[in-house]
């Protein structure tokens, strides 16, 4: 085993780019979940933002309208779950299930004639002398336009639902949806704007997957970051900063699970791979066993006018 | 302007054609979706539901194979209606189908190559077992600590293909394999093979264990307390707690059964259709129950039929993809669909349509 391949500067850049697929789905999710509404189906937006990013990337040539497309598609996506259980008021964790497995119908049936492709894949953004700086340059400085765009996400997010109107609308409408619909506020077209958001958010997550991280389309690609994006939402306590501290910590089990294997450590490959997941189920029972939850008081419950 | 009405009880005509509706309207939007991929929609739909069953230059083959894929689905489809009906939302079936069959296969792989009659008995056993201890994890982070079953139960589906991937290329390699990955071929070895009992029918144990699961909950929810306090937890968990029933019993037993279910078909299709535990044996149906489940009404017998449509729908796909050249993930986006619909048409059974003269405030 050697350990000494292995470079702390690049293996800390690695955690920031694997982290940011999920990072992207979480913080989209966080929002979803922020105005009420429990969207299950995260996975099957970001598989098929994966398979529409990386289709229209390949066809245009490039990787920017690929970003745009996914996200465009996986909030189109992200509307049926919204019609089905904000009109038609149908079971959100059965509704949000669904989505997921039409999700991945969709994006094979999609992705098909793109398997084995290579697709044009973002460059890292180059500061001159700022990325040429020891260790800072290369974490700080040496990235894709992605990864900043998640940060700013994030940032966004949190002073959205901290320091706006509409961000405190929307929490109310959250924590208790009666009283938000008895003030006058249109419940179910924030939470519809909500999901249209969360699916875009997921979108753009898939499409980093398969256009940065990978960068390739294989079927069922997203292998359960979007499960692990919810669970991270969890983590956070639905509070946005937090959404990142969990997204890099998971990124960085994942790199070091692949470090690991790759250095040919003395742990069995099936434990390091299923080690993420592993992590995630262990956090989750933390969080819980801790008894702070923070979730929001309407998350999950249908909403009718009626009551 | 129209506005949706809550009705004072369930409509039961609509809880009876929903699922009817939805299956036309899947075969509406489907057909829509072949048409759009290059294929006579006609035919697309004539392949997938009609050919299987009563062409019969294919029947012969197909009909078996529509129990054969049945089975597993309502075994799987039972346990997991017991806990949706509760809220309890075990969405890891297809780990507990991995673990049930790794489990069962390796209680019997001990014995090789003796040819007792007690080793596929002791397989089942074994195999349900796995399921169940592998549905317990969730259960009892639920219980003890109130984690959220959804996520560590799937979370656990992807432990289980780890493990999978790694037992089927090391501990329960073929010692005779010549170092190919996968188990020694269970359906060939007489002590283990889960036969079909009816030559011709596809009824193989399986089939007769999902039967009798059917039963048995037909039973325990119309007739049993159990399936009473089932009922009751997912209807008004308040009045079930001030009733006196356990939150933490009801996750207990709807998980673990569940698991139990899921882990034996596991077994069932491991020591039969399958053959032997290979890195992809697993089919999904572990995810496809979870639409048998919806689709049946989260009734015993609806859940009958439901699995047997669902077969339908995979065993047609296999024939729409040989003869049509239908992309085999264009099923899978129909099942979805089945269920997006089920669920959209659903709003009917607890509300009406009303016209309003004015628009509700």
């Amino acid at each position: 085993m050697d350990f000494g391949s292995i470079n702390p500067v690049l293996l800390l850049a690695s955690v920031m780019v694997s982290a940011t697929p999920i990072l992207f789905a979480a913080i989209g999710e966080l929002v979803v979940e922020r105005s009420g509404v429990l969207n299950l189906g995260v996975e099957g937006m970001m598989v098929t933002g994966a398979v529409v990013g990386f289709a229209v990337a390949v066809n245009t040539g490039a990787p920017l309208p690929g970003f745009a497309a996914a996200a465009l598609a996986s909030a189109v996506l992200s509307l049926t779950f919204g019609v089905l259980t904000q009109v038609f008021l149908s079971n959100q964790v059965a509704t949000g299930l669904g989505l997921t497995l039409v999700g991945l119908g969709l994006s094979a049936l999609i992705g098909k004639p793109y398997e084995g492709m290579k697709s044009p894949t973002l460059p890292r953004i180059d500061l001159g002398p700022l990325t040429d700086l020891p260790v800072v340059g290369r974490l700080v400085f040496g990235h894709d336009i992605m990864v900043y765009v998640a940060l700013a996400l994030v940032a966004g997010v949190w002073a959205f639902l901290r320091y706006t109107r509409a961000g405190l609308i929307l929490r109310a409408a959250g924590e208790n949806h009666d009283a938000a619909h008895a003030l006058g506020y249109k419940v179910i077209r924030i939470r519809l704007a909500a999901i249209f958001f969360g699916g875009a958010c997921a979108g753009l997550g898939g499409a980093y997957l398969s256009l940065v991280r990978v960068p390739q389309w294989t079927e069922g690609m997203t292998a359960g970051a979007g499960w692990i994006a919810l669970a991270i939402v969890v983590f956070a306590s639905w509070r946005p900063w937090w959404v990142l501290v969990g997204a890099y910590l998971f990124g960085g089990v994942t790199v070091l699970q692949l470090n690991l294997q790759a250095a040919g450590a003395q742990v069995p490959v099936a434990l390091l791979s299923a080690s993420p997941y592993l992590v995630t189920i262990l956090v989750l029972v933390v969080i819980s066993a801790r008894g702070h939850h923070g979730a929001p008081g309407s998350l999950g419950r249908p909403f009718h006018a009626s009551q | 302007m129209i506005r949706l009405e809550k009705r004072r009880q369930p409509s039961t005509f609509w809880s009876a054609m929903a699922p009817l509706m939805a299956v036309l309207l899947t075969m509406i939007v489907g057909g829509a979706m072949f048409a759009a991929l290059g294929v006579d929609p006609v035919a697309a739909i004539r392949t997938i539901f009609w050919d299987p069953l009563f062409n019969p230059q294919f029947a012969s083959y197909s009909r078996p194979q529509l129990l054969v894929k049945a089975g597993p689905l309502i075994l799987i489809a039972i346990g997991l209606s017991l806990g949706f009906r509760a809220g309890v939302w075990n969405i890891g079936a297809e780990g507990q189908y991995i673990m049930g069959a790794i489990c069962g296969a390796g209680a019997g792989l001990i014995f090789y190559p003796s040819e007792s009659v007690l080793i596929f008995p002791l397989m089942v056993i074994a195999g349900g077992l796995g399921g169940w201890v592998w549905a317990m994890i969730p259960a009892l982070f639920k219980t003890r600590f109130g984690t959220n079953e959804i996520l560590v139960s799937l979370m656990l589906v992807y432990v289980a293909e780890s493990i999978l991937a790694s037992v089927s290329s090391g501990l329960l390699r073929n010692p005779e394999g010549m170092g190919f990955p996968g188990s020694r071929n269970l359906a060939q070895w007489d002590a283990s093979a889960n036969r079909e009992l009816i030559s011709g029918t596809g009824m193989h144990w399986g089939v007769v264990a999902a039967f009798i699961a059917v039963i048995l909950a037909y039973v325990l929810l119309s007739r049993h307390i159990l399936g009473f306090q089932v009922r009751l937890s997912g209807a008004a968990p308040k009045a079930a707690r001030l009733a006196g029933v356990s939150p933490a019993r009801i996750v207990i037993f709807c998980l673990g059964t569940a698991g139990a279910l899921a882990g034996a078909a596991g077994l069932f299709e491991v020591a039969g259709p399958a053959g032997q535990i290979s890195i992809d044996f697993n089919s999904g149906y572990g995810f496809t129950a979870i639409i048998v489940a919806f689709l049946g009404r989260l009734h015993p017998v609806g859940i009958l039929f439901a699995g047997l449509l669902m077969a339908l729908t995979y065993i047609g796909g296999e024939l729409a993809q040989l003869m049509l050249g239908v992309p085999g993930a264009s099923i899978q986006l129909f099942q979805g669909m089945l269920l997006f619909f089920l669920l959209g048409v659903d709003v009917f059974t607890h509300y009406r349509l009303r016209p309003t003269a004015r628009e509700a405030a």
